[in-house]
């Protein structure tokens, strides 16, 4: 089966590992004998019938630069995801793509709105490895976070996860990213997939369902993918960050 | 002009510190003097800067600071009684300890750390500075490129006396260019890139946004770029390098085209990085009103610096160590390693202390790709050995080719196990996994500790 990827703004927004993210979804999916056929889309670009959109991390200037254009897509990608295609949103991307991004000098940059969430920028960086309990997953995560995005999620909204260690969205709610049907955010990069396999596994299922095909794909041995989670986790434990 | 008495004083008391610590084997005790006289009178290194008599230069840059001045060091050598921090150890510290034992110099020749340059300029007023470049870089101790900058720009502004050496084709560089200044820059559109590497980061034109078109496109982001929109372009080049000639890894050469007219340069260090650096180390004393024919005689004699690229004989093999340690230095020690010859056996070594920076991510930013077609065997070593090990496994090498051993000592040995006899074992190791990997095969007797090679 092939599976489209959307890589938004890969010119603009790669700025911790972003293509790791997508090697791992590509290799995944090739050992299971499905194909990832990834598309930029940049300025100005239509939006391709995706199954999965993807969108990275940029500096604040970087980020500036994008958020307009991403605004300006947001009609084409609601109706995506309301068909049913999945997103990953990571760090600068992840702000985008709430309601309204605030920086430092005041200016509000406009967000897509497909998670229910407001960032303000704040003066104090949040740096450090971070580990999630997933519970909704039966899962954990393990990633590093490097942001001075302050995430409050509205009442309701559902985070990726119960932060164990390290700052999460705001550094005092003790939670950390959003996610919303097929769409997840997270301040998470290191990157998060090569470590966190289930998670890369997830995002395949869905966009393959999206794609047409329900299925529950193989599993991998992961001996390396494990072993890097828990020297991260373990980083995070150590290391605190709060 | 001489000290005043309690500062002498101090001074003796603080170099003794030092040799104390390298006696008591605490590493090269080369910035414990520094740390402690910063901590008891931050503005004794005023004083001591200011008793150079021709004063200081300083060297700043991503990539390159190192190998740089100790090219300047070089340079000067014959002629100037030098203070430079040649082991590597560029924050004020060190800056501070040098002055501290450097008794009788003429002149300062400190590398500083992109972070540390507005406290080291404030502290020095250096009558040149050289900026050589600007690449991501442990994000996660030094934030956000534009920040990076932004200070340099403060530090530029508040420095009018100082003659500028400037690398023109970084846009953010070239941006900080001012009547006087000497910028420099590479002139060979035959060595530019196919096209701009994944690890390029000021693409953007720095003052309005639009991507920037290159002409030429060298490393990263460094190259002959304009923007089409508001027409910021490279700065009029001063010297440059053309007529470039690789030679895989047993060096380079290149016209140095310079006011004073134009001169052949060979180098025994591979790589068009290394070109850059020469470069720029000539533009630094050609400020320093260096003849052509010094400048020259200078780079000829020039050797590696510690672990940056070096080879080492361990018994019948042979060890090469290139320092990686972001996106854009990593991808030209891969390419230089591709120009020669591919090794079949690598260690590499990821470890994530601060100096190497806590967050390993940029290590999925590296384009090591050209590596794997020729390699048999990759030993992932280091505190971070797994992450690294998967960065190979998602980049396409075999896993069974793949073999993770964290201890440092006990990777290297299985490396020079894979590696048959009269081969050569390629390393390549962050800062702190270099240092350590050279202490194991210093114990054993086959090189020399870093600060006892240092002048």
């Amino acid at each position: 089966m092939r599976i489209v990827v959307g890589h938004l703004y890969p010119d603009y927004l790669n700025i911790y590992a972003d293509r790791g993210n997508i090697a791992v979804l590509a290799e995944r999916a090739r050992v299971r004998g499905h194909e990832l056929d990834v598309r930029a889309i940049g300025m100005h670009d239509d939006v391709p019938e995706v199954d999965l959109f993807y969108v990275g991390g940029g500096q604040d200037r970087e980020q500036a630069l994008v958020a307009e254009d991403l605004a300006g897509k947001a009609e084409v990608l609601h109706a995506a995801v309301a068909d049913g295609a999945a997103v990953l949103a990571v760090c600068g991307g992840y702000q985008l793509l709430g309601r309204s991004y605030r920086d430092l000098s005041g200016a509000e940059l406009p967000g897509v709105g497909l998670l229910p969430l407001r960032t303000v920028a704040g003066k104090r960086r949040m740096i450090g490895d971070v580990l999630l309990d997933c519970a909704w997953a039966g899962e954990t995560l393990a990633g590093f976070e490097n942001h001075a995005g302050r995430t409050s999620l509205e009442a309701g909204a559902e985070p990726l996860g119960r932060v164990v260690s390290g700052f999460g969205n705001d550094g005092e709610s003790g939670y950390e990213g959003c996610r919303a049907g097929r769409v997840y955010g997270t301040y998470l990069h290191g990157p998060l997939l090569p470590r966190n396999p289930w998670f890369a596994d997830r995002l395949l299922m869905e966009a393959l369902a999206h794609a047409g095909v329900e299925v529950e794909l193989t599993p991998l041995a992961d001996e390396l993918e494990h072993a890097a989670h828990t020297v991260s986790a373990a980083r995070a434990r150590a290391r605190g960050g709060r | 002009m001489r000290l005043p008495i309690p500062l002498a004083l101090e001074a003796a008391a603080l170099r003794s510190a030092g040799a104390l610590s390298r006696i008591a084997g605490r590493g090269g005790g080369t910035t414990l003097p520094g740390k402690l006289l910063w901590k008891l009178d931050p503005g004794a290194i005023e004083l001591l800067a200011r008793r150079l008599e021709r004063g200081s230069v300083l060297v700043s840059a991503t990539n390159g600071k190192t190998t740089t001045s100790a090219m300047v060091a070089e340079i000067l050598r014959p002629s100037v009684r030098v203070a430079h921090n040649a082991s590597g150890a560029n924050l004020v510290s060190g800056v501070a300890s040098t002055l501290l034992e450097r008794n009788g110099a003429e002149l300062g020749l400190f590398e500083v750390d992109e972070a540390a340059l507005p406290e080291v300029v404030r502290r020095v007023r250096p009558r040149a500075l050289l900026l050589g470049n600007l690449f991501r870089d442990q994000l996660d101790r030094y934030g956000e490129l534009e920040i990076v900058a932004a200070r340099w720009c403060e530090a530029v502004a508040s420095l009018p006396e100082t003659c500028l050496v400037l690398n023109g084709d970084d846009p953010q560089i070239g941006n900080l260019a001012r009547p006087g200044a000497l910028v420099f820059g590479l002139d060979d559109p035959r060595q530019a890139r196919p096209a701009l590497q994944h690890a390029a980061d000021s693409t953007h034109c720095v003052r309005c946004g639009t991507p920037y078109d290159y002409a030429a496109a060298y490393v990263g982001h460094l190259g002959d770029y304009r923007c089409p929109s508001c027409g910021h372009a490279r700065p009029p080049l001063a010297l440059a390098a053309r007529d470039i000639e690789l030679n895989g890894l047993d060096g380079a050469a290149f016209t140095l085209a310079t006011p004073a007219g134009d001169t052949h340069v060979e180098l025994t260090l591979p790589g068009l990085y290394n070109v850059y650096n020469a470069l720029a180390a000539a533009a630094l004393a050609l400020a320093l009103e260096v003849p052509l024919d010094g400048i020259t005689a200078g780079l000829h004699r020039f050797a590696a610096v510690f672990g940056r690229f070096e080879r080492i004989a361990v018994g019948d093999r042979r060890l090469l160590m290139l320092l990686i340690k972001n996106p854009a230095g990593a991808n030209e020690a891969v390419r230089t390693l591709v120009e020669g010859a591919a090794p079949r056996v690598a260690v590499v070594a990821l470890n994530d202390a601060i100096a190497d920076g806590r967050d390993v991510s940029w290590i999925w930013d590296v384009d090591f790709e050209p590596l794997l077609a020729g390699l048999e065997s990759l030993v992932a070593t280091g505190t971070r050995a797994a992450e690294l090990a998967l960065r190979f496994a998602y980049g396409g090498l075999a896993r069974e080719r793949i073999e993770v051993v964290p201890s440092l000592e006990q990777a290297l040995d299985r490396g020079l196990e894979l590696t048959p006899a009269g081969g050569e074992l390629t390393l390549l190791p962050t800062y702190t996994a270099m240092l350590a990997l050279r202490k194991v095969v210093a114990d054993r007797g086959h090189v020399a500790n870093y600060w006892v090679t240092a002048p």
